[in-house]
């Protein structure tokens, strides 16, 4: 058949982790420090109370936007650690994923060449979901003299009339950045007087080392121009729950309701039972991960000043982003190389943008035996690399 | 410090100075000195190793007992326990709750060796009003840790 693809489909580049994934599939025995899910399995009350609404058989449908119980036990949450209030009937909406609230969120905002302001390194999927949309994906290139945050002055040149929505993807994979209260004080003014929307995407919210987290929602005039995004994957370990949400204003989450309808009807009803369990009586389990990732981050920035590898200390998720620029070599080749020759498999910044570059993504989400083990294969190479030029 | 301290060593009892300084973001003189503290209070009660016996050549049988004692006027369960305690092989004494007094845990060489205490030296006692044994057959889980089954990673190697 003839042009039987979408052009704008065949356009989206894949994304650098799967190049370098089908790789690390091949090697039997590689160690892997490259992904991007809690080590963590699922606290058991959790995955008991998905089971007990199996047994119940609970196995329908449920409402579009998701179960109301789920819905009001969120905005209590939100609530409690953000002291910002929602109304469960309009203002929130159970996706699949995080991922899925990304997409539909940017598709009920954005009108064909509208701008989206995506600050790199981040998620792989913000841009072709911008481009999907129908917008312009309009890079910001975060840097590392910066701890890789988003400035207002940054944020102020990258602006132009056709912008549409700022995504503001904090704490950040793969950096590790957070932007503390007054990081987002600066960004807020700016948003404001251009009259922008925001989408936040706080996966990671659970997941900061410094102080607690702080939302854009939180600044002057922010909740009602902000799509915010979390979900259970990073804070409960339940990635494969797929279960995430947004909440926002009450005209945006009605059209974005109306797209999740269409594609996806409801998100997993099993997944959503759990959910409940996981905000109501989940605080210590995060709280015990978090104690362990914390623990991790501090053994890896100590292991980088050992081996002279420069690191900015990241605050959050449970990444490390260290440079690699004094070696010489693209960090794909980095990355491959170490593969090769150590058998242990790193993502290259540039998965997550060009401005990745000279940068590599370590992930904390292992046992500290498993990260004594790599790290020392890292500083024999690092040794090996520097004695050889 | 102390309650995160207490965590790890209470999974890892090995673990080096130097290490538990960095994990824990504090000086190795700092750790050295709260771990001292921590003995001296008699919070840190010793450093043991876990054995899953199940798997080396050695015959061992463990057992829970379930005693039902008379307290004594004064003393309550105390000189009781100490008694059942002293032997050797009692590895363990709790006063409970419920329908019985005293679980004690034992460990012996053979299923003889544990019903030869529990007749001649654990229901001779003259508070002990009754036991009942229980041995062990299979251990799944012990201090925290499973015994049966070895942690595997199922997740993808590379993901975004």
């Amino acid at each position: 058949m003839k042009d039987m693809l979408s052009k704008q489909a065949v356009s989206l580049k894949p994304s650098g982790i799967r190049k370098f994934f089908d790789i690390v599939s091949e090697m039997e025995d590689a160690i892997s420090l490259g992904v991007g899910e809690p080590d963590f399995d699922t606290p058991w009350h959790i995955r008991d109370e998905g089971i007990y609404s199996l047994e119940k058989g609970r196995t329908f449908y449920t409402s579009n936007s998701g179960l109301l119980e789920l819905r009001q036990e969120i905005c209590n949450y939100i609530k409690r650690k953000q002291g910002v209030t929602y109304d469960p009937k309009h203002e929130v909406l159970i996706t699949v994923g995080g991922s899925e609230a990304i997409d539909i969120g940017l598709r009920a905002v954005i009108n064909p060449g509208d701008e989206v302001l995506i600050p790199q390194p981040s998620f792989v999927s913000y841009e072709p979901c911008a481009i999907m949309a129908g917008g312009v994906p309009v890079i910001i290139e975060l840097k590392a003299e910066n701890e890789f945050r988003l400035t207002a002055q940054e944020l102020e040149e990258a602006i132009t009339d056709k912008t549409k929505i700022l995504i503001l993807p904090f704490p950040n994979n793969p950096t590790g950045a957070i932007m503390e209260r007054k990081d987002l004080e600066a960004v807020a003014e700016v948003i404001r007087k251009h009259d922008i929307l925001v989408m936040s995407d706080e996966i990671y919210a659970e997941l900061t080392y410094k102080e607690k987290h702080v939302s854009i929602i939180e600044m002057e005039g922010m909740q009602e121009r902000t799509i915010l995004i979390n979900g259970f994957s990073k804070a409960y370990a339940m990635t494969g729950w797929r279960l995430g949400y947004a909440c926002g204003p009450r005209e945006i989450l009605a059209q974005m309701v109306k797209l999740h309808q269409f594609a996806i009807m409801c998100a997993p009803t099993t997944s959503q039972y759990a959910a409940i369990e996981a905000l109501r009586n989940g605080d210590e389990d995060v709280k015990e991960m978090r104690t362990a990732y914390n623990q991790r981050r501090r053994y890896l920035l100590h292991a980088f000043q050992e081996m002279g590898l420069e690191c900015f200390e990241p605050f959050g998720a449970f990444y490390v982003f260290p440079c690699i620029k004094e070696f010489g070599m693209t960090s794909e080749e980095f990355a491959e190389r170490f593969l090769a020759e150590e058998k242990v498999a790193v993502v290259p910044g540039t998965a997550f943008g060009d401005c990745g570059e000279g940068f590599l993504r370590i992930s904390y989400a292992y046992s500290l035996d498993n990260l004594k083990l790599a790290i020392g294969k890292l500083a024999d190479f690092v040794e090996k690399l520097r004695a050889s030029r | 410090m102390r309650e995160e301290l207490l965590a790890i060593i209470e999974r890892n009892s090995r673990i080096d100075l130097k290490e538990l300084a960095v994990i824990l973001g504090v000086e190795e003189i700092d750790v050295v000195n709260e771990l001292q503290a921590l003995e001296e209070e008699g919070i840190v009660c010793g450093y043991h190793t876990m054995i899953d016996w199940e798997k080396t050549s050695i015959e061992k049988v463990s057992a829970l007992i379930e005693v039902r004692v008379t307290p004594q006027r004064g003393q309550g369960f105390d000189n009781i326990a100490e008694r059942i305690y002293k032997y050797p092989e009692v590895t363990s004494v709790y006063l409970i709750s419920g329908g019985f007094d005293l679980l004690v845990t034992l460990e012996g060489k053979s299923l003889k060796e544990i019903s030869g205490f529990v007749s001649d030296k654990l229901s001779t006692l003259d508070s002990v009003l009754s036991t009942a044994t229980h041995f062990i057959l299979k251990k799944y889980k012990d201090h925290g840790t499973i015994l049966t089954k070895k942690y595997e990673d199922q997740r993808e190697k590379v993901s975004p």
